[in-house]
């Protein structure tokens, strides 16, 4: 087994960073030095030329005359070896923080109202602290890091490096990340259209009781490409390994237990405006029952937006579905546990949106028990980077109970957040 | 110990599938004839064209009517980035929101970060509104690096198309001497064309306008024009009742009868305020196929000139 995972990684790893090397940092510099001082050469004779020719220009106006007029950027030079001043290294410059990473925090405060005695949410909490540093590492590769500072501790949610520029068209990650699988699996909190994540996810990808952030994520390695397809369709394949450990999925007794998570997507652009996104995905690992005991888990899933682009910031329009199938291998038997959610948004308006979602799910470890649960769901967005939601929330629950919950949120984003993917 | 067995053949299986898939071999396959250009706006494929001619094949992925702020990163465009020889951008910080998750995703090591065929068309222009104090989200959707919406001055398309000209001919030795010509042929269009524009525009110099965003600054420069306010209040924010009889107001002191819309903004608020104050709402276009006819960098100036005449002709 060991010997096999290390192939791979030495299969993606090594011809990518052999190829990858090739290209000399130090002359690409001196080539763009060069080109710019090209640049500004022929910039100042042209300026020359016109300053003769052409009448002046009229004075602009006040709020235009406050701004510079032009871009100052003077390149970054060494210090020369026979300079009079000592190079200061590491010194308090403004340039050093140039190499920092970005840094972006976003808070994600929730309250509950109602009663709910089976899966209680906490009256309010700041349920995450979502910190993100993220940056260009090197030619090679960059690497982003989410680290979830909740109300019992801390957690690097994910921590990946990413290499984009691996030979035929492979991406592959390392580190820890959410699982390809399905969609929402891959959301982080702060990316998902509500404010909790759907019920399916809970009873069917390890959800408890003690964690919010539910979901398979897990150290390990991952590998994607893009796939041949016909004119229009775009088809891409993801493989990853894992070291079997995600929430109460997936435990790892020892480190052959890995676990790994497979998932193909299709999709297609209908106009302009609307287009439709299917997947399918499969996950296999060990469960808490011992190395013995397999979990796998089959997913599909649907994803259909309308976004007219002359009004892009003002209407659209999501609707997906998953289904999700678990097999988990028990001392007795195998429970064969089935779940989905539907779901759907529109956006009323630049700052308005309403969605609505059904879910229904059997229970991973008893599948003869089921919940289900329906939601409204409001949200507001004052600007890019706060958002207000509200969650009218229904849950019929296995033991009989029904709860009627308000859930709301506030959103609040500081600092550079580098955008997600699609 | 079978389930072991088990899940080393899953693994080699997925071994086997990965080395299937190499073996296919890249899915780019290099163009000996044409330059695959892909670019984050319209304009800056039609920039690339100019100077490209048939040496090349430019496209764009986001539309001339589209907020270029507000692209989705859809899927299909990895089908075009991954294809590319060379990516073109805006910069700045424009595209901040939707290209980089596109870059690391295409599995194209030409067009990545640093990489030779990543092109940011900034560091050729001239950017105006670079901030000289603390920026803050206070300030909006503010761009921390200057104004992104340099191509609406024509200099900076010029300095644009010599940049790219010869990253062209870096690209392409053999024929460098094509793109050089095809810029100084571009260049000096440009030059009998903005006498043209100037001649048009000359009787508005100093007009004072109010806009939607702060898309203009490098076109108000450029032709005169003396920009009040804004409906935004501040970048990227929508605007407020308050801020908007604040606005009203501002009009009526200083006169102003001409209020720049961009397409993709929606046009119930801008008339509003021009029932409110007497002004006429023009949708100007930013970008190169904003609307059917204008499917070059020349004819984007042509319309928006002819269509600002045409507004301060009537606001006489």
């Amino acid at each position: 087994m060991r010997t096999l995972v290390a192939l791979l990684c030495g299969i993606f790893l090594v011809p990518g960073i052999a190829t990858a090397q090739a290209p000399d940092p130090v002359q690409d510099q001196i080539k763009k030095l060069e080109e710019r001082v090209r640049v500004l050469e022929a910039e100042v004779q042209s300026l020359k030329a016109a300053q003769a020719a052409t009448p002046p220009v009229a004075q602009p106006s006040e709020s235009i005359m406050a701004t510079p007029p032009a871009a100052s950027q003077a390149p970054i030079t060494a210090p020369s070896p026979g300079g009079t001043q000592l190079p200061v290294y590491g010194g308090p410059s403004a340039m050093a923080k140039v190499f920092n990473p970005d840094i972006g925090v976003i808070g994600n405060f929730i309250g509950a109202t109602g009663r709910n005695r089976i899966n209680p949410l906490r009256s309010l909490s700041l349920q995450e602290s979502e910190v993100s540093l993220q940056a260009i590492v090197d030619p090679y590769a960059r690497a982003d890091f989410f680290l979830a500072f909740g109300e019992e501790g801390v957690e690097v949610e994910e921590g990946y490096v990413t290499f984009p520029a691996l030979p035929g068209g492979f991406v592959a990650k390392v580190g820890k990340m959410r699982a390809a699988f399905g969609r929402v699996n891959t959301f982080h909190n702060h990316t998902l259209p509500w404010v909790d994540r759907p019920l399916a996810t809970f009873n069917l990808l390890g959800g408890s009781l003690e964690e919010a952030d539910v979901g398979i994520k897990d150290a390990g390695l991952s590998v994607s490409r893009i796939l041949p397809s016909a004119a229009g369709i775009f088809l891409e394949t993801t493989g990853e390994v894992y070291r079997g450990d995600s929430g109460t999925l997936f435990h790892s007794s020892r480190r052959s237990d890995i676990s790994v998570v497979g998932h193909l997507k299709a999709y297609r652009d209908f106009t302009e405006s609307t287009n439709v996104e299917l997947g399918g995905s499969y996950a296999r690992g060990h469960n808490d029952l011992g190395s013995a005991f397999l979990t796998n888990l089959y997913g599909v899933d649907a994803t259909l937006r309308w976004r007219p682009l002359r009004r892009a910031i003002y209407h659209s329009f999501a609707a997906r579905t998953e289904l999700f199938w678990s097999r988990r291998e028990e001392v007795a038997n195998t429970q064969r546990a089935f779940g989905f959610f539907g779901s759907a948004e529109y956006q009323l308006g630049r700052r308005w949106f309403l969605g609505g979602r059904y879910d229904w799910s059997e229970r991973a470890r008893n599948a003869t028990e089921h919940d289900s649960s329906g939601s409204f769901v409001l949200t507001y967005w004052p600007s890019e980077f706060s958002q207000i939601r509200g969650q009218l929330r229904r849950t019929r629950y296995a033991e009989g109970q029904t709860a009627n919950e308000l859930l709301f949120q506030f959103l609040f984003t500081v600092g550079a957040h580098g955008a997600h993917p699609f | 110990m079978t389930r072991r067995f088990e899940g080393n053949r899953f693994v080699a299986l997925l071994l086997i599938l990965a080395l299937a898939l190499a073996a296919v071999g890249p899915l780019q396959t290099q163009a000996a004839s044409k330059l695959k250009i892909v670019t984050s706006t319209a304009d800056l494929a039609a920039l690339a064209a100019e100077v490209g001619g048939d040496r090349i094949e430019a496209e764009s992925i986001a539309r001339g009517y589209q907020d270029p702020h507000f692209v989705e990163a859809k899927p299909s465009f990895l089908l075009k980035l991954r294809r590319a020889d060379l990516l073109i951008l805006v910069g700045l910080q424009l595209e901040i929101g939707w290209l980089p998750p596109l870059i690391t995703q295409c599995g194209n090591p030409r067009i990545q970060v640093g990489a030779s065929g990543y092109f940011d068309a900034s560091q050729y222009a001239e950017i105006l509104e670079i901030p000289t104090q603390v920026v803050t989200r206070a300030m909006g959707d503010v761009h921390p690096f200057g104004n992104p919406h340099y191509w609406l001055d024509p200099e900076n398309g010029r300095r644009v198309a010599r940049g790219l000209a010869m990253k062209l001919a870096e690209m392409r030795p053999e024929d460098a001497a094509y793109f050089d010509q095809r810029f100084q042929a571009f260049s000096q269009r440009i030059a009998d064309a903005e006498k043209a524009w100037d001649e048009k525009m000359k009787a508005y110099r100093g007009i004072k306008v109010v806009t939607y965003h702060r898309s203009w600054p490098n076109l108000a420069r450029r032709f005169g024009l003396n920009v009040v306010g804004y409906v935004e209040p501040r970048a990227g924010i929508p605007p407020s009742p308050a801020h908007l009889v604040e606005l009203i107001a501002l009009m009526k002191r200083e006169n102003v009868k001409v209020i720049l819309v961009e397409p993709y903004f929606d046009l119930k608020t801008p008339q509003s305020v021009g029932q409110q104050t007497g002004a006429q709402v023009v949708v100007l276009l930013p970008s190169v196929g904003g609307e059917k006819e204008v499917t070059d960098y020349f004819k984007l100036f042509d319309y928006d000139v002819n269509l600002l005449v045409r507004a301060f002709q009537a606001a006489r």
